[in-house]
């Protein structure tokens, strides 16, 4: 089974790099992009074929390695 | 006094480091992170590089290392562990220092001298150095220290925040600030003040005639200190 995780900054937390990707398109022309956050996407296949035994397992795995609480939430999608 | 060093795969300042503890004194080893025990030390030090590439988030892989275990065991028992620039990204990630460290404010790498202050001297790190603002190299490109509103004002009580960033006569001023990082942080212990954290490197400046001799000082009082 495939289980697909997005991480991303919390609200309030500085993002350099989305700010730059921000200004880049500003610059390209896009005047309507007003702010950028940059994520990460991980798709992630595993054995499990419950799948809500699966999730709650991504769901420790996201606490424990793929996201930093101090600054990142993630989603399981 | 002895000392171990961790070697992890990416790890460049393990040799730095390694020399600064000898020349002054210290009986040191080298232990690779796949070991799963620590030997017998006072001190444990994380050092610089881009451990595993800096893949995921910088410390974040090392921070889950086989040896790793037995270093937060060690710090919880009252040992001395210090983590400099990739090693502060570690600690951090491991939970045993509050904060994160985040992309540099500009995106740029920064490599070159800075001056800090240190804000405690009631700890044995700092314990006994005369001067108040020390010189330093720094060279990260994820230096930008963060923590929650909350988590700072607790840090700040509890004396935790141990380097700024400031000019050469101490003035912590937001020009003096490399990398956005909130406070001017550059260093943080933990609770204890056993666990140290800072970006700067002092083991690049334990030399007058190549760099300087603020990292002489430091490991100098750091020998005195735990004897």
């Amino acid at each position: 089974m495939k289980i697909k995780i997005i991480v991303t900054l919390k609200s309030g937390v500085l993002d350099p790099q989305g700010k730059a990707i921000q200004q880049t398109l500003n610059g390209m022309g896009f005047l309507d992009v007003k702010d950028v956050r940059q994520g990460k996407y991980f798709d992630i296949e595993t054995n499990e074929t419950d799948e809500v035994k699966a999730k709650n397992k991504v769901d420790e795995m996201c606490k424990k390695l793929l996201a930093n609480l101090v600054i990142e939430d993630y989603k399981i999608l | 006094m002895r000392s171990a060093v961790i070697i992890f795969p990416g790890s460049n300042c393990d040799r730095d480091m390694d020399v600064a503890l000898t020349k002054y004194g210290f009986k040191n080893l080298m232990i690779w992170h796949n070991d799963a025990t620590l030997p017998k030390c006072d001190l444990v030090v994380l050092p610089g590089g881009f451990s595993y590439g800096d893949y995921l988030r910088c410390g974040s892989i090392a921070g889950k290392s086989k040896i790793i275990k037995s270093v937060i065991d060690f710090a919880n028992s009252g040992g001395l562990v210090l983590g400099i620039c990739n090693g502060f990204q570690i600690l951090t990630e491991t939970g045993l220092l509050p904060g994160v460290l985040q992309r540099n404010k500009y995106l740029n790498f920064i490599c070159r001298n800075i001056h800090v202050k240190i804000n405690d001297k009631n700890n044995q790190y700092f314990k006994d150095i005369k001067k108040d603002v020390l010189e330093f190299h720094i060279a990260h490109n994820e230096g930008n220290y963060f923590c929650s509103e909350e988590e700072l004002k607790i840090i700040n009580n509890n004396n935790q925040i141990a380097l700024t960033y400031c000019s050469s006569d101490g003035l912590e001023d937001n020009e003096y600030n490399p990398n956005g990082a909130l406070k001017n942080i550059a260093g943080v212990f933990n609770k204890e003040k056993n666990v140290l954290g800072m970006m700067p490197h002092p083991e690049r400046m334990i030399d007058k005639h190549l760099s300087g001799e603020d990292g002489s000082i430091f490991f100098e009082n750091l020998m005195n200190n735990s004897k």
